[in-house]
């Protein structure tokens, strides 16, 4: 343990770990000493000197080395003549600070009438207006007056966009510094900087395109002033205007904590509407940051494309119907298939929805199919990270290996915490078949050829484990290399590790072979039970893990089990619009979704579902923490939530499931799944105090971000052991000679949830390839040709990327990005600039 | 997210000082590098534009950002251009004191433009600095070109002209 | 011998020249300390020398290499050639004509502290010079002064030059090693202070040019004969820029100790113009202004006397004012300067400097009134002792002692002294 220190701030006394910031431990004691460039999360600069306080320390006789006594034998205080940084200034013993002083707060006055002389009062048109810590704290210890003269007040640029995201006020700007140090500290992305000197600092971004990071919405939270703002909110309304809705984001299997703000309001015919996505505290889970996906990517919500009434097809066409009637219809004709129902939904889904959709489907003996190219759901529960797993805590005594997966692209702020825990001194092991950004922080990088991604993992189990697994020939060279060797050999010794594995280049079989040497390497290694050890899952949506845990189970011939099904209950998945080899349907379909979509088009009822803001449910992390999110606006027209739509087929069909209480679903997973045996609404919805204390009235300390006062949620318990399996390992034949096209996961992609927010449209590229340099000039390509690519029989036109980095014979292929890709497949490509020249 | 390789201005042309420089600096700070680069690339045409930016950072295993962040802090490193000669005035306090300031004023007045301008063929622009470090020999300029950095003092307006003349001359 | 210690260019030709300062006694100093003496048996012989630094802060040399910690590897040594400060031009004068001398300095120093890399900061500026210190350090190299195995011994040292590109915080110790590393010149916290915490992280030595030029003749000729220069509390000889308004400007190299008058008037040649003498600023612009009467004129120029005139002995770039000038005037050139040489990093500075250069021009400008004046010096005095680094705090001497000092000028400027607003220290409603 570390020592703890006392002194007293303001004449409280305090005790708080050796080390401690001044500003830090006043905090913990309740005091608030202001800042602005310090920021908790980062390292202190010292640079605004707005947190000035008086500090005294106990005298030592220099003969004696004994503390010099007063006449009452309390310890003489010498207090230094200037004023010091409580920032920058770690807490001794019997140190006294006064914070509170005359002395003090006159410092604090010049500070402040330094800081307004070069800022402008444009307070009532200023976005951070009402949440504004120069504003909070020039109320609270500012100059009454200036005696600045107003006409020599540098006027400047007041919207200076940084890149289409994030504008710039130069006027309000105070240099404090915090967004440039986070970018650079935090996300390690220099893409903003200082520019000039002196009074002339200003910020600037010189990226393609600017501000080029996945974290950029951030800065806006931290920024003590209105310098910086979204282009999504800004000018968009008032922060008292606005209302507050715990959620969890539904884009990526991170589950970060987010704050919904909505407001009515007469332009949008007095209808609530989100008017931004900010983050809530979850230290164990996203810390007070969120990606840009998760603040901008909400627009979808509130689509006009929405449906908002069931539909159901009359004389071949889709037609607006009631509930009962739409209800019936699919009761009547999911009762009649039998155990020819087949449910196909997808990790968008809340546990709630998949666990009533799940039941009705097991009830009459259909079958559930999970809706994603991706295994391992199974393994992770099995083997899934013990109670109390934390990036924040891990450290030195910590390998984090992350294999096949460009984790920045997939799940951000995991890469972010991860990176951060690699800068701690964690051994952070990267094994991908080609760079990514991870690789920058990583101890050790290893590449492997696509297709032999459990290979090189059976590779270091054999290398450190007596039992030895089946090997192929194919895994000859990866046996024999050192560096694998080794490797394992530190992951062995680790104290903790933690894997974490995706789904780069390959189909469902792979990636459940990948999962299942995972999960053997930690097995042999005895990485598991424990906090901060065990296999996460890098899905590729929010819930994939829930869908798991209740049964779900992906499929490893879509085609042919839709095809055999005589009823198909399709819900949050449109396998027709991503693969046009699936639109062929059975003679029965219901589609359950937000949108119309080219599955939906062909279904016969259409039930309109609610999104997640409107509605309650909760999410289970890639981390196997269960999260609860809470409606944040009335539901749109005629929608209803999954699980109620559910419900009612259900009850039609003679089977009883919770229709209204998404709570009591979850009563009933808990009854019903061991895993969940603990959960309630009631616990998750439970907070304790977190470190850094933020929201609150003192905004200036932490930023806008939300306090976490709905929940913090829970994590599940691992189940039972896996015996290791003796699964051969995957090795997918892609013979040379051949084009092979591997899928790769994009943050920002052409998906249903991301399109309609159309601020991200810059970012998101129109659909391409990327292919080896010697490999396109051999195929006549240069850098952005047009090419078609023929994949499974269907022909998509795409944009070439050049790059040396790829391997020869691989085509990287983004998926959701309108190119049919679930698996490596191989292809052929043709330069349609030049047939067309 | 793909390097671009088009790039490589400097790198073509100064592959061995590049290399020299590099030298200088232990392997993994390659950073420190990046002041030298930009004098280097302003050999070219007395300013850094965009691509050589870029060039540096890609040299320097750095971002465009932080290169055009040093552009803005140090005064000697322009992003755009001026006279092939930038004639800079100590008028800083000592020299001030020994006729600093009305040596520009002649001077400028001769050259027919304002502090800060240059003049109409591109071949002079005359700014105002601060100390030189050459107190003692006031009026005193520096003259900045492509090639390098140069004291003249203990000038007149006469004596700066005739320089200037020859400058024209040699064009 | 030479009466010069630094400046031994001035009797001895040539002395630029490898060949000629190797005759003049060049390297005994380095080789001594390398063949035959302990790395601490020199910061030893260098702390019994008394030698403090030339830089500004006049801090003891050899205590501050042991502070170098021995617990990080590498170790670095940097020497601050970035001569910006108004009124110094010392260094330069050094660098230029006897290099070698410093070069030899600059060896000593990184033995001394075990460095086998160091880095001379040169302000952008001296590109030039930059250059021909490059030329003498591949001569030097040549005949074995430097690179693997110096006089046969285990001791590599390579030494590397490093150009600034404008920016007088530069030469603020560790803005001059963020800028070596790639950065913005901004000062960083201190502490940890570069002995613990400097160039890469790395325990390193700043010393300033002059400084690192005393070592050779101090590890030649030992420290007591060092000592027989100066004064006590500070030995040896000092060269001092003389500038402003006297008949002679230039550098002149004499003990420490020598009184401003002997400066000023015997080789500065005495005010020019018949002019009368008024104030003088020892340290360049970031000094306080001192009233140069009498007293002041007899004061000797030291680490202990000057601090008694209310002022700093600094760089000792003695910079002079005569009665021509007014001290609004000169208090609005040092604010400039200051105000544009700001990094920008801490509000006092960037603001206040922002600040005082618009009140100090409106002022100069005759568009103010008293009520100006007092504020210029409210503003001062709210930024005493609330910077980040000594530039924040160097811009405001010269303001508020030249206001105390000599109110008459801004009276005369202004109109009238309304007498019913103090000026006074701490003043702030
Ligand atoms: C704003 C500022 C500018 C400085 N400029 C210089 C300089 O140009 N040259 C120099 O040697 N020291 C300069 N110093 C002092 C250095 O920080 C440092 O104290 C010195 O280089 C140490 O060397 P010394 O101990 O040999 O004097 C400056 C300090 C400050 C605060
Ligand atoms: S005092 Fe502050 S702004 Fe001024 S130079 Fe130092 S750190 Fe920069
Ligand atoms: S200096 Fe302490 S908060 Fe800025």
């Amino acid at each position: 343990m570390t020592k703890q220190v006392t002194l007293s701030i303001d004449g409280k006394v305090v005790s708080v770990p050796e080390g401690t910031l001044i500003v830090n431990a006043a905090k913990k004691a309740g005091i608030d000493i202001p800042v602005f460039c310090y920021h908790p999360k980062m390292e202190p600069v010292g640079m605004c000197r707005m947190c000035l306080v008086e500090i005294g320390r106990p005298l030592i006789d220099r003969a004696t080395g004994e503390l010099v006594r007063e006449a009452d034998g309390s310890p003489k205080i010498q207090f230094s003549p200037k004023l010091e940084t409580a920032c920058t200034t770690p807490v001794s013993e019997g140190m006294v600070v006064l914070g509170a002083s005359e002395k003090a707060k006159a410092g604090r006055e010049d500070i402040l009438e330094f800081l307004l002389t070069s800022h402008p009062l444009d307070c009532p048109v200023c976005d951070k207006g009402g949440e504004c810590p120069l504003q909070n704290l020039t109320m609270g210890f500012g100059p009454g007056q200036s005696r600045y003269l107003y006409d020599e007040k540098m006027h400047l640029a007041k919207q200076v966009p940084l890149g289409e995201l994030i504008f710039l006020d130069r006027e309000r700007c105070i240099q404090c510094g915090r967004c440039v140090r986070f970018q650079s500290e935090i996300v390690g992305d220099n893409v903003i900087g200082f520019y000039q000197r002196g009074r002339a600092l200003e910020i600037i971004s010189y990226s393609e395109p600017g501000f080029d990071s996945f974290f950029s919405g951030n800065t806006t939270d931290i920024c003590p002033v209105g310098a910086l703002t979204t282009t999504d909110f800004r000018f968009g309304a008032r922060p008292w205007e606005l209302n507050a809705a715990a959620s969890i984001c539904s884009h990526c299997p991170v589950g970060c904590n987010i704050t919904i703000n909505v407001r009515r309001e007469a332009v949008s015919d007095g209808k609530w509407v989100v008017k931004r996505i900010m983050p809530r505290q979850n230290e164990a889970v996203n810390e007070i940051w969120i990606c840009d996906k998760g603040r901008f990517a909400h627009h979808y919500t509130a689509s006009p494309e929405r449906l908002s009434t069931p539909l159901v097809r009359k004389d071949g066409k889709l037609i607006e119907a009631g509930w009962d009637e739409a209800l019936d219809l699919a009761a009547g004709r999911f009762r009649d298939a039998g155990n020819d129902l087949l449910t196909l939904a997808s990790g968008r889904l809340s546990n709630e929805d998949l666990f009533n959709l799940y039941h009705l489907t097991s009830s009459i003996g259909g079958k559930a199919i999970l809706y994603s190219h991706m295994g391992g759901g199974d393994l992770t529960a099995q083997v899934g990270v013990g109670m109390g797993t934390n990036f924040a805590d891990m450290g030195r005594e910590t390998a984090i290996i992350i294999i096949a997966s460009d984790l920045e692209e997939e799940a951000p702020i995991w890469y972010l915490r991860v990176k951060l825990a690699a800068q701690r001194g964690a051994q952070l092991i990267v094994i991908n078949p080609r760079q990514t950004k991870l690789d920058r922080y990583a101890h050790r990088v290893l590449r492997y050829a696509y297709g032999k991604e459990s290979a090189i993992i059976l590779a270091m189990i054999n290398a450190i484990s007596a039992k030895k697994l089946a090997q192929t020939e194919n895994m000859g060279k990866y046996v024999r290399n050192a560096d694998i060797k080794q490797t394992a050999r530190m992951i062995a010794e680790a104290e903790n590790t933690v894997v974490l594995f995706g789904s780069e280049g390959l189909g469902l079989e792979g990636s459940q072979s990948l999962a299942q040497a995972c999960a053997n390497l930690l097995l042999v290694t005895g990485h598991i039970e424990r906090a901060n050890n065990g296999l996460i899952g890098v899905w590729p949506r929010a819930n994939d893990q829930g869908a798991w845990d209740v049964g779900f189970r992906p499929a490893a011939d879509l085609k042919k089990a839709m095809q055999s099904a005589k009823a198909l209950y399709i819900a949050a998945a449109d396998p027709a619009g991503d693969f046009p080899d699936l639109a062929e349907t059975a003679d029965f379909m219901v589609v359950q979704d937000l949108f119309l979509t080219a599955t939906a088009r062909l279904a016969d009822v259409v039930f309109p579902a609610q999104s997640f803001t409107e509605r309650q449910g909760s999410f289970t992390s890639g981390e196997r923490r269960v999260q609860r999110f809470y409606p944040a606006v009335p539901s749109l027209d005629d929608c209803l939530p999954d699980f109620t739509i559910s419900a009612r087929v259900a009850k039609r069909m003679g089977i009883d499931q919770e229709e209204i209480h998404a709570g009591k679903v979850m009563d009933r997973i808990a009854a019903s799944y061991p895993h969940y045996r603990e959960i309630s609404y009631t616990k998750l919805s439970q907070v304790n105090e977190q470190w850094p204390i933020v929201g609150r009235n003192d905004l200036y300390y932490g930023g806008t971000t939300y306090e976490n006062s709905q929940g913090l949620g829970m994590q599940l318990l691992p189940g039972l052991q896996p015996a290791l399996s003796e699964l051969p390992p995957y090795d997918v034949g892609m013979p040379e000679g051949k084009l092979w096209a591997v899928p790769i996961n994009r943050l920002y992609d052409r998906g249903q949830t991301m399109l309609p927010s159309k601020l991200l449209h810059q970012r998101i590229p129109h659909p391409y390839i990327v292919i080896n340099s010697d490999e396109a000039e051999k195929l006549g390509i240069i850098e952005g040709d047009t090419v078609e690519m023929i994949l499974e029989g269907v022909s998509s036109l795409v944009t070439a990327n050049l790059d040396n980095g790829v391997p020869q014979g691989i085509l990287l292929v983004p998926r959701s990005m309108g190119i049919p890709i679930a698996a490596p497949t191989s292809v052929t490509v043709k330069n349609v600039d030049k047939l067309l020249a | 997210m793909w390097i671009d390789s088009e790039n490589d201005m400097l790198t073509e042309k100064y592959s061995e000082e590049i290399l020299k420089i590099l030298a200088k600096y232990p392997a993994d700070q390659k950073r420190s590098a990046v002041m030298a680069l930009l004098f280097l690339a302003q050999r070219e045409t007395g300013y850094v534009t965009r691509p050589v930016m870029g060039e540096i950072a890609e040299i320097t295993g750095t971002l465009i950002t932080d290169v055009a962040s040093i552009v803005g802090f140090y005064s000697l490193f322009y992003d755009e251009p001026g006279g092939k000669y930038r004639i800079q005035v100590c008028t800083d306090v000592s020299c001030a004191m020994r006729g600093a300031e009305a040596f520009v004023e002649e001077l400028c007045e001769n050259l027919g433009i304002g502090v800060g301008e240059t003049t109409e063929d591109g071949l002079v622009t005359v700014e105002k600095v601060m100390c030189l470090a050459g107190c003692d020999k006031a009026p005193l300029f520096q003259v900045q070109t492509g090639e390098g950095l140069e004291y003249h003092e203990n000038q007149t307006v006469e004596k700066t002209l005739d320089l200037i003349h020859r400058w024209r001359r040699n064009r | 011998m030479s009466p010069y210690l630094l400046l031994r260019h001035r009797d001895i030709p040539d002395i630029d020249k490898l060949e000629v300062y190797c005759q003049q006694g060049g390297f005994i100093g380095f080789k001594k300390a390398v063949v035959s003496m302990q790395p601490e048996q020199v910061t030893e012989v260098v702390k019994a020398s008394g030698l403090r630094g030339r830089g500004g802060a006049g801090f003891p040399t050899g205590l501050k290499w042991a502070f170098m910690d021995n617990n990080a590897w590498p170790h670095y040594v940097t020497a601050n050639a970035d001569e910006s400060e108004p009124g110094t031009f010392k260094d330069r004068e050094i660098m230029e004509y006897n290099p070698f001398q410093f070069l030899e300095g600059v060896a000593i120093a990184s033995y001394a502290v075990g460095a086998n890399v160091a880095y001379i900061y040169l302000r952008g500026e001296f590109w030039q010079i930059a250059r021909q210190l490059d030329w003498r350090i591949a001569e030097m190299k040549e005949a074995g002064y430097l690179g693997e195995k110096i006089f046969g011994t285990d001791y590599a040292l390579e030494i590397y030059t490093h150009l600034g590109a404008g920016a007088y915080i530069c030469g603020e110790e560790t803005a001059l090693l963020e800028s070596i590393e790639g950065k913005l010149g901004q000062p960083r916290l201190r502490p940890p202070f570069p002995p613990v915490y400097g160039l890469y992280g790395k325990p390193t030595v700043v010393n300033n040019v002059e400084t690192l030029t005393n070592l050779p003749l101090i590890l030649e000729r030992g420290a007591e004969w060092f000592r027989s220069y100066g004064t006590e509390k500070s030995p040896g000889v000092k060269i001092f820029s003389l500038s402003g308004c006297v008949n002679r400007p230039g550098n002149y190299e004499l003990p420490l100790g020598t009184p401003f008058r002997q400066l000023i008037y015997e080789h500065g040649g005495g005010i020019r113009d018949g002019h009368a003498i008024k104030a003088i600023m020892p340290a360049g612009a970031s000094s306080a202004l001192i009233i140069a009467d009498e007293k002041a004129l007899d004061t000797p120029m030291d680490y202990e006397n000057v601090p008694s005139l209310g002022a700093q002995l600094g760089s000792a770039s003695v910079i002079v004012i005569d009665d021509s000038i007014s001290i609004d005037w000169l208090i609005k050139k040092t604010v400039h300067f200051f105000c544009h040489e700001s990094c920008g990093k801490c509000t006092p500075c960037r603001e206040g400097t922002f600040w005082m250069k618009h009140l100090t021009e409106r002022i100069h400008a005759g568009q103010a009134a008293w009520e100006d004046v007092q504020l210029l010096y409210d503003v001062a005095s709210q930024m005493k002792t609330k910077c980040l680094c000594a530039l924040g705090e160097f811009s405001i001497e010269a303001v508020m002692t030249g206001i105390d000092r000599f109110k008459d000028d801004f009276i005369e400027r202004v109109g009238t002294e309304q007498t019913n607003i103090r000026i006074d220290a701490n003043s702030k409603e």
